[in-house]
């Protein structure tokens, strides 16, 4: 038996199981880490049945009560009633429910944690509607009657149809009016702004005449003309979309009216069927992707956080490649090997090694102040006070972030040229070819892939920052997107939002934790993904790429 | 007996008494080392080298392994550049100028004096786009003239028929033979006037050799040609000039009968014989 173990071992069959264990235990945090963020965060689209019973606490009077079961937990029995809570001695643990009421505006409190056993006559009644708000948040409650310009509309018993009628109506004006206002009335805003700049550049200069101020008065008259133009359009169209409003009643029967301008979406959860409540939940999902933002972000969508992110890890790669590439090309080919390009080298791997919030102070001082400060001062003079490229922005990230990863796009570069066949090289330089030739024409394409490998690593790594991103760019709530219809379209000095710091501003910043608990799994997961997709993407290339240059194997 | 000589002399034409390679007529000569002596860093690896390569002819370098051959053919187009601690001292001249002057453009040289290595080493480009890099590298652009002289370099390096119809395919794809034949009609499109061929049968086998060898022979009419080989059959079939090295000494430099039949020096013959090496 003793020969057998030891044979056992000497045969590395531990070894073995040691090895695999690990990867298991990898395998499966990874997997449940994903699983985790994305049941929390892709069941909150999931539209919940609605809770209409009565709560009989042990002390106090019982109420009606209307909610969303938006999860429970066991609680320590003890603790209860520390917070003096009446609970029986015999009962260890209860079970507690969280009902999410909506209904800001009339309780006060948009989530109650109630004690399970103590909810009575639990029904499903199907006229409940949920009816998300601009303001105030969600609605809970029946919706009685419709009105126009303040008079009840007789709806002859189809008042839901009624409803879903003038909602479509409402929404598609809401449309109309969010064009307008974005971009029309933006670009006008914008061209005043240049108009305003223009004029303050030429004063500052001194050769501001009356030729020019004419020139500037006849364009503000224009845009003026069609500010005016579009200001009664827009007048009409609030005219319009402000006369409905609906009658509904809460679960304390209070009745409210609420206007049909202020609504986003009314949906009764529990007269849906599977089918009805998957294609909505397919709805609700695509409005979080391509939505902005409301209630100080814990509703509405993501997208100029998606959109932010996704720009700016584009614009990191596209700074981050050449100067990587250039400066791995330089150390592998050209500079004499010594200790010289040893200790660059070192440098240039403890670089990797830097906190990245020591680079966001970097580029706080260096980038946004010092080098930012300059150009302002040197090229948009006529803009001061209000700094142009002296404040955090995209531009700004990029850099910062591209600094962050240049390391490991050179290290991957210069591996990716060390493996070159010299054989190759010297075939290009017998056929006459100069050094820089054969470099350009064979060593350099054929490293291609090394390159996209230090370049797939870098978005892996830039993507998730959020720390330095704090100082240089990121916002929690951008006014506009850094691409748009006005030239020059790709506004680098604007500042963006980002996913990774969305999930922060969300989670921890945010006046209502228990609403925003789910979008900040479900946010989480959309970071994950979108960093994965981009991921995928740079590693297929590099696969063609590989498959193209696939090395000389002989 | 006089009548009987002249029938022999017309019926059996004597075997002429080859002229020694370094005795050739100027005009016969394409390349000659001077007192040519390289180091690597502090070791010498070739001790005072003279010796003349003729025109049109093909010369067989062999020795054994280590000897300084491949460093003697890599000198001639100066690919020992490359190697950093590599100095050289003495002249090869080439067309009556010394090749290691300041003046020449080294990678002028190197498209007159053309190189196959020993492992084939296409561009992982296309076969059309092998043949034609040389070709672009000289500035070449009109499409019409790339195509005829990839044609025709093809054709030379006998790979034509068996690639014409896949000349958009990767070059890795083709076989180890094809390949080294690729590479060879890679140097010949840029018409260089010498081939040096680095042992360009080594990774071959033998019926790819057999053909490599063919063009070879076809070659000569056109180009001088140096080979290093360690395979005495093949420097016997192939080559009209033998040199014999050993330590980056050059031994014994002869035609190839001569070197192979009636060796001058004793190493020449044990190394031929096959006592050492």
């Amino acid at each position: 038996m003793k020969q057998s173990t030891k044979a056992w071992f000497r045969q590395g069959d531990p070894w073995i199981w040691l090895n695999a264990g690990a990867v298991t235990i990898s395998v499966v945090m990874v997997t449940g880490l994903l699983l985790l963020i994305a049941v929390r965060g892709m069941g909150h689209f999931w539209p919940h049945a609605i809770v209409d019973g009565t709560y009989i606490p042990k002390q106090g009077e019982a109420y009606h009560i209307v909610g969303e079961m938006a999860g429970e937990e066991w609680v320590s029995a003890s603790r209860l009633r520390e917070s003096g809570v009446e609970v029986a001695d015999n009962i260890d643990v209860i079970q507690r429910v969280l009902i999410k009421t909506g209904n800001r505006d009339i309780s006060g409190l948009d989530f109650r944690w109630l004690i399970a056993d103590e909810i009575k006559n639990i029904t499903y009644p199907d006229e409940l509607f949920i009816i998300e708000r601009r303001e105030w948040g969600s609605y809970y409650g029946i919706v009685k009657a419709i009105k126009e310009n303040g008079i009840e509309l007789n709806t002859k018993g189809e008042l839901y149809a009624v409803l879903q009628q003038r909602m479509d109506r409402v929404l598609e004006l809401h449309d109309e009016i969010s064009d307008i206002e974005g971009k029309y009335i933006g670009a006008i805003n914008y061209g005043l702004e240049k108009i305003r700049l223009k004029e303050r550049a030429l004063e500052l200069k001194g050769s501001l005449d009356a030729q020019d101020l004419a020139r500037f008065q006849a364009e503000r008259d224009e845009f003026d003309a069609q500010y005016n133009n579009y200001k009664e359009t827009l007048d009409s169209l609030y005219n319009e979309i402000s006369k409905d409003s609906l009658i509904a009643v809460s679960m304390g029967g209070i009745e409210t009216e609420i206007k049909i301008s202020n609504i986003v979406n009314a949906y009764r959860p529990n007269a849906m069927n599977v089918l009805e409540k998957v294609m909505f939940y397919i709805a609700q999902f695509y409005s979080f992707l391509s939505d902005d933002p409301r209630e100080a972000n814990t509703e509405g969508g993501i997208f100029p956080a998606i959109f932010g992110t996704v720009l700016m890890v584009i614009l990191m790669s596209i700074i981050v490649t050449p100067f990587g590439v250039v400066a791995a090309v330089y150390l592998r080919e050209y500079a004499k090997q010594g200790w010289t390009t040893k200790v660059i080298r070192i440098a240039v791997n403890n670089l990797a090694g830097v906190p990245s919030i020591v680079y966001g102070v970097f580029g706080l001082g260096f980038f946004v102040y010092f080098l930012g400060g300059s150009i302002d001062e040197l090229f948009y003079p006529e803009s001061a006070p209000s700094p142009v490229f002296g404040t955090p922005g995209l531009l700004w990230s990029s850099i910062t972030l591209a600094l962050l990863t240049v390391p490991v796009v050179i290290v991957a570069t210069e591996e990716g040229l060390s493996r070159i066949p010299k054989a190759v090289r010297e075939g290009s330089l017998a056929l006459g070819a100069t050094k820089f030739e054969t470099l350009w024409n064979v060593v350099l394409p054929m490293s291609t892939p090394a390159m996209m490998t230090g370049l797939i690593l870098a978005i892996a790594r830039a993507a998730g920052e959020v720390a330095p991103l704090m100082l240089v760019g990121v916002v929690k709530l951008a006014p506009t997107l850094p691409l748009d219809g006005n030239a020059p379209f790709l506004h680098l000095d604007r500042k963006f939002m980002h996913l990774g710091f969305h999930i922060y501003d969300v989670g921890f910043q945010s006046p209502n934790v228990e609403a925003s608990r789910p979008l900040v799994y479900a946010t989480a997961f959309l970071l994950v993904a979108v960093i994965a997709s981009l991921n995928i993407t740079a590693v297929i290339i590099r696969n063609r790429l590989r498959e193209k240059y696939r090395s000389l194997g002989t | 007996m006089t009548s009987n000589i002249s029938v022999l002399s017309t019926s059996i034409p004597i075997r002429k008494l080859p002229q020694h390679p370094n005795e050739l007529p100027a005009e016969n000569i394409c390349m000659v080392t001077k007192d040519f002596n390289l180091f690597y860093g502090k070791k010498q690896a070739l001790h005072t080298v003279n010796m003349s390569i003729a025109k049109k002819k093909v010369t067989a370098f062999i020795g054994p392994s280590g000897c300084g051959k491949s460093t003697l053919l890599r000198s001639f187009n100066r690919m020992n550049d490359l190697v950093d601690s590599c100095y050289t001292q003495g002249q090869i001249l080439f067309d009556g100028t010394d090749i290691f002057h300041r003046s020449v453009d080294v990678t002028d040289l190197r498209r007159r004096v053309g190189m196959v290595f020993q492992k084939p080493n296409p561009f992982p480009k296309t076969i059309y786009e092998n043949v034609a890099y040389g070709l672009r590298i000289q500035g070449i652009r009109k499409k019409r003239i790339i195509d005829e002289r990839v044609e025709w370099a093809l054709k030379g390096a006998a790979l034509w028929d068996e690639v014409k119809d896949r000349l958009n395919d990767n070059a890795l794809g083709l076989s180890g033979g094809q390949q080294q034949r690729l590479v060879i009609a890679r140097t010949i499109a840029v018409e260089p006037e010498v081939l040096l061929l680095d042992e360009p049968c080594s990774a071959l086998d033998p019926i790819s050799t057999l053909k490599v060898e063919e063009l070879i022979n076809d070659l000569k009419e056109r180009y001088t040609i140096v080979i290093v080989t360690h395979n005495m059959q093949q420097a016997a079939r192939v080559s009209d000039y033998t040199a014999f090295m050993y330590l980056g000494d050059m031994v014994e430099y002869s035609d190839t009968d001569t070197i192979f039949t009636n060796p001058g020096k004793k190493q020449t013959e044990d190394y031929i014989t096959g006592r050492y090496g």
